[in-house]
């Protein structure tokens, strides 16, 4: 039984991180139908930057809040230099762009930093918690609350406000969103700033935990990705569930088969979820009548 | 209100309108008819800024429009109802209906909901529903009705009786006609000739990019021109 909640501990906190990346997925998604594999890139970001600007001497919230500002400004750089410039290519041209673009950041941040892991402190602390017989670090509640609060706040962003509508729209039907007076190179614009940001975050949060490097991004994008298409592509509440499904499928299987078959299992079981609903657990098929 | 001269636009290397001149004044319903293929829906999406125009210049209310992008030019009161419904269809009706005010956050923002409702009592009842679940005639009426929700001085509109069945056709075009007393100016694309001119001031006859009759829509309904070759009679 301590084991289990040992494990449960732990896969939730994995399950936050796929979480958080998996969310970053679905903004740009929604707004342009191209799943962004920089997106990866954008987490590694938020840590690399932290740690560095923590380092030369600033204090670590505002290190992170740079880091965050910065990785948004390289999203909206992304969107403007690469994105922009090929608007009315197929989606899967503008998907390997963001590969392309994954690559030249990962062999940038190393030039610009290094190849070391790196880590900062926890926010508070790393004294573990006690709960019925299991442990689990401060620092995970950190990266579990980071990813409901994101996940709060999109869902409220995409369902209540006029910008969200108009994302959805954007995405939806180009033409018709700038019929009705929709700016879709700025909604582009947006989508990509808030998707890098919230993977910023991310990297932020989970670094202590973890630690990171230039290459970390790639697992994370993978695995961030498999979680988007488990809960269901597009759907906040997919991105959120189909994260920690997949921490918790890995964590359970790490502890009770053996580590090494983690993957294996979480892979084997979103497939067997794809073959049953291709839209994933949450998303929705679409109806459409002509 | 709106004015067109010398307009041309391609499509890659083959133009597709070469150089039309068109009018339409303030509170009139104008229509373009003519064949599949004469090019009508583009001249709508050059009007709108969907198509790029290659020369020509596009004059409404006074401003050049050639610099305004499309997403700006509803702000000037220009609105389009376009070809084949383009609606939200992942977003509920009433949804499609908020973005089409995308513009406005002000109150009259469900007033106008409420009298688009009540113009169309179907979309009303289907308010929470995906608006791609519609049938064919109900989506008309929603682009129709999001194109109104802009709080347009002029209202394109592009094939609206498009694939309906003719007692819809005439809801429709019932309704294009009651724009005239809200103060909405209408240029109305059609191959259903006949309807269109019916509810018309003026037409304009399209045939391969080029306009080749104009005139009132009484005299063009009578012109033995049109009456074989559009009307069928």
């Amino acid at each position: 039984m301590d084991a289990l909640l040992q494990f449960i501990f732990s896969g939730m906190t994995v399950g936050a991180v796929y979480a958080l990346v998996a969310l970053g997925f679905t903004i740009i998604y929604n707004a342009s139908d191209v799943v962004n594999f920089a997106q990866g890139e954008f987490v590694m970001l938020g840590g690399m930057i932290t740690v560095f600007a923590h380092q030369a001497g600033l204090p670590l919230p505002l290190a992170a809040v740079l880091a965050i500002l910065a990785t948004a400004a390289l999203g909206v750089a992304l969107n403007k230099l690469a994105i922009e410039p090929a608007r009315g290519a197929p989606v899967v041209s503008l998907i390997i762009i963001t590969i392309g673009a994954s690559i030249l950041i990962r062999g940038a941040t190393q030039l610009i930093f290094d190849k070391q892991l790196h880590r900062f402190p926890s926010f508070s602390g790393d004294d573990p918690i006690r709960v019925m017989g299991a442990t689990i670090l401060p620092q995970s509640l950190w990266v579990i609350g980071g990813a409901v609060a994101v996940f709060v706040a999109l869902w409220l962003f995409f369902t209540r406000t006029l910008t969200g509508k108009a994302v959805l729209a954007t995405a939806n039907n180009r033409v018709a969103a700038q019929l009705v007076g929709i700016n879709t190179g700025w909604v582009m614009t947006l989508s990509f700033g808030l998707s890098a940001a919230i993977g910023a975050l991310a990297g932020v949060l989970v670094t202590p935990i973890t630690l990171v490097s230039y290459d970390v991004g790639v697992a994370l994008a993978l695995k961030g990705f498999a979680a988007a298409m488990l809960g269901g592509m597009g759907n906040p509440k997919g991105a959120l569930l189909g994260g920690l499904l997949l921490g918790l499928l890995e964590a359970l299987t790490a502890g009770y088969l053996s580590s090494q078959y983690k993957d294996a299992v979480a892979f084997i079981v979103i497939l067997g979820v794809l073959f049953v609903m291709p839209q994933g657990i949450f998303g929705h098929k679409s109806t459409e009548r002509v | 209100m709106l004015t067109v001269e010398g307009l041309r636009s391609r499509y890659g290397r083959i133009e597709v309108l070469h150089g039309l001149d068109l009018q339409v004044d303030s509170g009139e319903i104008v229509t373009v008819v003519g064949a599949n293929g004469a090019g009508k829906t583009t001249l709508l999406k050059c009007l709108s800024g969907t198509q790029p125009v290659s020369d020509g210049k596009i004059t409404f209310r006074g401003d050049n429009l050639g610099v305004v992008p499309a997403h700006g030019r509803l702000k000037r009161g220009l609105a389009q109802s376009p070809e084949g419904r383009q609606i939200f269809t992942n977003l509920s009706v009433e949804e499609n209906l908020r973005l089409g005010a995308f513009l406005f956050t002000d109150t009259r923002v469900d007033q106008d909901m409420a009298e688009a409702f009540a113009m169309f009592p179907i979309l009303k009842e289907k308010r929470n529903l995906a608006a791609g679940g519609l049938s064919g005639g109900q989506q008309q009426m929603l682009a129709i009705a999001r194109a109104l929700m802009g709080r347009p001085k002029c209202l394109l509109l592009d094939e609206p009786s498009m694939g309906l069945a003719p007692l819809l056709v005439a809801q429709i075009f019932e309704v294009v006609t009651s724009l005239r007393t809200r103060g909405v100016t209408v240029l109305l694309v059609e191959q259903n000739a006949f309807g269109a001119l019916k509810i018309a001031d003026r037409g304009y006859v399209m045939e391969t990019g080029r306009i080749t009759i104009e005139g009132a829509a009484d005299e063009l309904i009578a012109d033995p021109r049109i009456r074989e070759a559009y009307l069928g009679l």
